[in-house]
């Protein structure tokens, strides 16, 4: 039987007690039970992109429109998003929490994946914050991580270090 | 070919409260005839995200029109956005495009596929509602209050001529005020906070 660390529904939870509005995603590997969990809660408008650079621009018009929105995107997307962090997260002080999909993530070292040797340098290098999730009882992380980006009116980082379990096995 | 000056009179006659969000070129033009300041929010640096926060602002506010003026190589940079434009079809939404076949800021290179690509062609393939282009501002300055009644997502590819920039960008720690300040505005005029 498959052991349950982190369940989706569990961070669903934490995104209805924040007032979360809208979810912006580019659905991967390690996100597909949280998809799935998001569509289900049926609070929160999910919004598909083609690419995560569209991601933050898209947070950014959503929040100067009074919304709460989150981004949900993997490591790689982040990278291939940085632009548009610079720009329009960093650059314009935007109060936004990400969701990241740590792949690659190995918590005893010995990592292959440069998409998760880069991540937690390359988010020192650009100072965004960051909070990591392997656990149900890291939860509690998450509200830490909304408070964060309300206080500094900075984007911060919730980085998922496992899959999201399938809860219904 | 239309003047960009001709083209932002026009398009500001049909403005009524929309949200504006302009990028690159178009945001110069924008400043000189916009009368609701404090609901324009001009991407500077953007590597093409107008669309894109203009998007964010359509889905958030669906009662407000948002008008996004974006230039051809912008959209380049940011093509995929017609398909996620469109898979939202937001009645409010009309993004009007600047073709004038260059990267004006940059001194006037060519854009890939220039003289070839129908952005028109490209929006309706994506699944916008509608999509027109022109090349004469007296049909424009005609047909823009029908298309503007209509709802969205709507593409208006303006064939442009090019206007290239007499100094460097302006980029001081005063510039690079603005686009937050903007973003501040526009939530505090339709929030209210």
């Amino acid at each position: 039987m498959q052991e349950i660390r982190l369940r989706a529904s569990g961070i669903v939870n934490e995104l209805v007690r924040e007032g979360i509005t809208h979810v912006i995603t580019l659905p991967d590997s390690e996100t597909k039970f949280m998809y799935d969990a998001i569509r289900k809660a049926g609070d929160i408008t999910v919004v598909p992109v083609c690419r995560e650079g569209e991601a933050i621009p898209i947070a950014a018009g959503l929040w100067a429109a009074g919304k709460k929105p989150v981004v949900i995107i993997q490591n790689s997307g982040l990278y291939e998003s940085g632009d548009a962090l610079r720009g329009l997260g960093i650059g314009v002080n935007l109060p936004v929490v990400m969701f990241i999909g740590y792949r690659g993530y190995k918590r005893h070292g010995d990592t292959p994946d440069t998409a998760a040797r880069f991540l937690e340098p390359y988010l020192h290098t650009w100072g965004v914050p960051f909070y990591l999730l392997e656990y149900d009882s890291d939860l509690d992380r998450i509200p830490m991580a909304f408070k964060h980006a309300a206080r500094d009116s900075t984007p911060v980082a919730v980085l998922v270090g496992v899959e999201y379990a399938d809860e219904s096995v | 070919m239309i003047e960009y000056g001709d083209a932002v009179k026009v398009i500001s006659k049909e403005r009524g409260d929309a949200v504006v969000i302009t990028t690159m070129t178009q945001s110069g033009f924008w400043g000189q005839v916009s009368t609701h300041k404090n609901l324009d929010i001009g991407i500077a640096n953007g590597m093409g995200k107008a669309s894109s926060v203009g998007l964010g602002v359509a889905l958030g506010r669906p009662d407000r029109k948002v008008i996004v003026l974006d230039g051809d190589g912008s959209l380049l940079m940011n093509l995929g956005s017609l398909v996620t434009v469109a898979g939202q079809q937001p009645a409010n939404f009309y993004h009007f495009v600047f073709d004038n076949g260059v990267y004006a800021i940059t001194g006037g290179q060519p854009v890939p596929g220039h003289e070839m690509v129908d952005y028109a062609g490209l929006a309706r393939a994506a699944g916008y509602r509608n999509a027109y282009s022109f090349a004469d501002v007296e049909t424009l300055a005609t047909e823009l209050p029908g298309i503007m009644a209509k709802p969205g997502p709507v593409l208006v590819n303006i064939k442009s001529k090019t206007v290239l920039p007499r100094g460097p960008v302006d980029q001081t720690w005063e510039s690079n005020k603005r686009m937050p300040a903007a973003l501040r505005a526009v939530r505090k005029t339709l929030t209210g906070s």
